[in-house]
C-alpha cells in the first residue's frame, strides 16, 4: 500500500512539473537580456532585468504605428474580457427566465433556435462572420470586437438548467404574495443565482481575454489590439530581426497568460463548479 | 426534465426577454451561416463584379485537390493523436490525485490553472521552447540524434504542435475526471475492493465504466478542441508560412479565405466543417448517450 502512495504522488509530482516548467522558464527567461538569452538559451535562474523589460513592454510605444503599449493592450483585453462576460450573463439569464418561466406559443421553436447555435463554433463560419461585420462597419470596434462572440448560447443552456433546479415551490409563494414576473426575477431569481452567475462570470471572461481568431481578423488598427492577438505582431517582428527580443516576446505572454490565471486559481471552487455542471 | 408546474403567461414579456439574444443570434450566427452555405454555390468575382452560380462545382473541387485531402488526413491524424494524448495523461493525473486524499487540492490547483492560459500563448512558449538556437527540447533531442527543426521539417513541426495542444487541454480533462471520480458514491468502491483486489482490474471493470459519460463527453470535447481551438497554436507555430507546413482544415478555411480571396472554396470547405460538427454532435446525443449507462 504504501509503495503505491509512493508512486502515485511521483507521477503527480511529474505531471505538476510538466505543467508548471515552460511557464516558470518563461518567466525566468523574461528577467534575463535578449543578448544573454541568445547566447545561453532559455534559463531557469533569475536575470535580474525584471522591472526594465517589463516597464518597457507595458510602456514602450511599439508596433507598426508605434503607437500602441503593452498597457494600451492590457486594457483592451479588459475590456473584452469583461464585456463579453457582463453581456454573456445579461443575455442569457433573460432568454433562460423567459425559456422556464414562461408558457408562450413558439416557445419550443425559440428553444431550437437559440441551441442550434451551440452546434456550430464560430471559427467555421467566420469568412462570412467578417463579411457581415464589414456590412455594418463594425470592424475596429468594441462593439465588432464582443459582440459577435455572444452568438452562442451555452450561458443560456447553464441558466436553463440551473433555473430548472430551483423549487416551483419559490414562484407560488412569490405569486401570493403578489410579485409580478420583473419583481420575482430580481427579487427571487437574480439573488439566488449569484454563485452560478460568479462561476459564469469567471469561465467567460477567461474565454474572451483568451480570443485570439476573431481579434485577429476584427482589428487592424492596433489601437484595438487585445494582449492574445498581439503575439501575433510580436513574432511577426521577430522573424526579421538578428537577435530577437526574447526576454519582451516572453514578458508580453507572461502579461497575457497573468488575469485568466489568476482568476482560475484564486476563484477556482466556482471555476469548477461552472466547468462540471454545466458540462451536458 | 419538466416544466415548471406553475408559469407566468403574458403576452409580449417573453419576447422582450428574448429578443437581445434572438437579435444577435439572427445577425452574427444565422446570417452568416446561411451567407457560407449560398456562398459555397457561387463563383465570385475577385474585382466584386458579381458571382456566378457554379452549384456543387467548389465542394467537387475542394474534395478532388490532393493539397485539401493531405490535409484533411492530417487534421484527423493531428486530432486523434491530441485527443488520445491529453485524454489519457488527463485521466492518469485524476486517478492519481483522487487516490492521494492529502494533497488532492494543492495538486488540483498545480494542474488546472493551464486551463487559462490561451492557445497562442501557448504556441509562443512551444515556439521557444522548440527554438533551434536557445529550446532546450532541441537540446534534449540533440543528446538522442534527433535535430528537431520546427517551422522547416513537416514531421518535427507537427510533432510539436502536438505537445503544445496536449500539455494545453491536459487540464480540461483533469478537472472532469476527477470530478467524475469524487462522484462516484463510497459504497461502491467499497463493495469493488472486496469483489476485486487487484486495482488495476478493479480500474478496467468497475471504475471506468462508472466514468464513460464524464469519457464520451470528454471525447467530443477533445475532438472539438483540436479541430476548432489550436487554431492559435498552429497559426503562431507556422509563422504564416503554411506552405510546407503541417495545418489543419480550419487554419485552411481561413487561409483560403482571407489570403487566398477565394471565397466560394473557403465556403465550401466551412460547409464541408459545419457537416463534420453536426454530425459528431449528433453522434454524441444520439448513438454514445444511449450506449452510457447512468446511474
Amino acid at each position: 500500500m504504501h509503495r503505491t502512495r509512493f508512486f502515485d504522488h511521483v507521477i503527480l509530482l511529474f505531471g505538476v512539473f510538466i505543467m508548471l516548467a515552460p511557464v516558470v522558464v518563461a518567466f525566468m527567461t523574461s528577467t534575463h537580456e535578449a543578448a544573454d538569452i541568445h547566447r545561453n538559451g532559455l534559463s531557469l535562474t533569475w536575470g535580474g532585468h525584471f522591472a526594465e523589460t517589463y516597464e518597457t513592454v507595458l510602456t514602450r510605444e511599439g508596433g507598426f504605428t508605434g503607437k500602441v503599449t503593452g498597457f494600451n493592450m492590457m486594457m483592451n483585453s479588459m475590456v473584452l474580457g469583461l464585456g463579453f462576460a457582463v453581456g454573456k450573463i445579461v443575455l442569457s439569464m433573460l432568454a433562460a427566465y423567459a425559456i422556464v418561466y414562461f408558457r408562450f406559443p413558439l416557445a419550443a421553436f425559440f428553444f431550437w433556435i437559440i441551441f442550434t447555435t451551440l452546434l456550430l463554433p464560430l471559427e467555421v463560419r467566420i469568412l462570412p462572420s467578417y463579411e457581415v461585420m464589414n456590412t455594418l462597419r463594425l470592424t475596429n470596434t468594441y462593439t465588432g470586437l464582443i459582440v459577435p462572440l455572444l452568438a452562442s448560447a451555452t450561458g443560456t443552456f447553464y441558466f436553463r438548467q440551473f433555473f430548472k433546479s430551483v423549487p416551483d415551490e419559490l414562484l407560488e409563494a412569490a405569486r401570493i404574495d403578489g410579485a409580478g414576473p420583473f419583481k420575482f426575477f430580481i427579487d427571487v431569481l437574480v439573488p439566488l443565482s449569484r454563485t452560478m452567475m460568479a462561476a459564469i462570470f469567471i469561465i467567460m471572461f477567461v474565454y474572451g481575454w483568451n480570443q485570439y481568431l476573431w481579434p485577429t481578423l476584427m482589428t487592424t488598427d492596433e489601437g484595438f489590439f487585445t494582449l492574445v492577438r498581439g503575439i501575433k505582431q510580436i513574432l511577426l517582428v521577430w522573424v526579421g530581426s538578428n537577435i530577437p527580443d526574447y526576454n519582451e516576446a516572453l514578458a508580453l505572454a507572461i502579461l497575457a497568460m497573468l488575469p485568466p490565471v489568476m482568476i482560475v486559481v484564486i476563484f477556482q471552487r466556482w471555476f469548477i463548479k461552472g466547468l462540471t455542471e454545466s458540462d451536458k | 426534465m419538466a416544466a415548471k408546474r406553475v408559469q407566468f403567461s403574458s403576452p409580449f414579456l417573453p419576447y422582450l426577454f428574448l429578443a437581445p439574444q434572438l437579435a444577435i443570434i439572427f445577425v452574427f450566427f444565422y446570417w452568416p451561416s446561411i451567407q457560407a452555405i449560398q456562398s459555397s454555390f457561387y463563383l465570385e468575382d475577385p474585382f466584386g463584379f458579381g458571382a456566378t452560380f457554379v452549384g456543387m462545382s467548389n465542394y467537387t473541387d475542394v474534395l478532388k485537390s490532393s493539397e485539401y485531402l493531405g490535409i484533411a488526413r492530417f487534421t484527423a491524424i493531428f486530432t486523434a493523436l491530441v485527443t488520445f494524448f491529453a485524454l489519457s495523461i488527463g485521466l492518469l493525473l485524476a486517478v492519481k490525485a483522487d487516490g492521494v486524499i492529502r494533497g488532492n487540492s494543492a495538486y488540483k490547483t498545480l494542474l488546472i490553472w493551464v486551463y487559462a492560459i490561451a492557445p497562442p500563448v501557448a504556441g509562443l512558449i512551444g515556439m521557444m521552447f522548440f527554438d533551434q538556437h536557445i529550446g532546450p527540447i532541441v537540446e534534449l533531442a540533440r543528446w538522442f540524434g534527433w535535430d528537431i527543426k520546427v517551422g522547416l521539417d513537416y514531421f518535427d513541426t507537427a510533432f510539436a504542435m502536438i505537445v503544445v495542444s496536449v500539455w494545453k487541454q491536459i487540464p480540461y480533462n483533469f478537472i472532469f475526471f476527477l470530478s467524475g471520480l469524487q462522484g462516484i458514491p463510497v459504497s461502491v468502491r467499497e463493495a469493488a475492493a472486496i469483489d476485486c483486489r487487484s486495482g488495476l482490474r478493479r480500474f478496467w471493470t468497475v471504475i471506468l465504466p462508472l466514468l464513460a459519460p464524464t469519457a464520451f463527453f470528454l471525447l467530443i470535447i477533445n475532438v472539438t478542441y483540436a479541430l476548432f481551438d489550436t487554431f492559435g497554436i498552429i497559426d503562431v507555430m507556422v509563422k504564416d508560412k503554411a506552405a510546407n507546413n503541417p495545418i489543419t482544415l480550419v487554419y485552411k478555411v481561413y487561409m483560403d479565405g482571407f489570403r487566398g480571396n477565394d471565397l466560394g472554396g473557403s465556403s465550401a470547405q466551412s460547409v464541408i466543417l459545419m457537416i463534420i460538427v453536426f454530425v459528431l454532435t449528433v453522434f454524441q446525443f444520439r448513438l454514445i448517450e444511449r450506449r452510457v449507462h447512468y446511474n
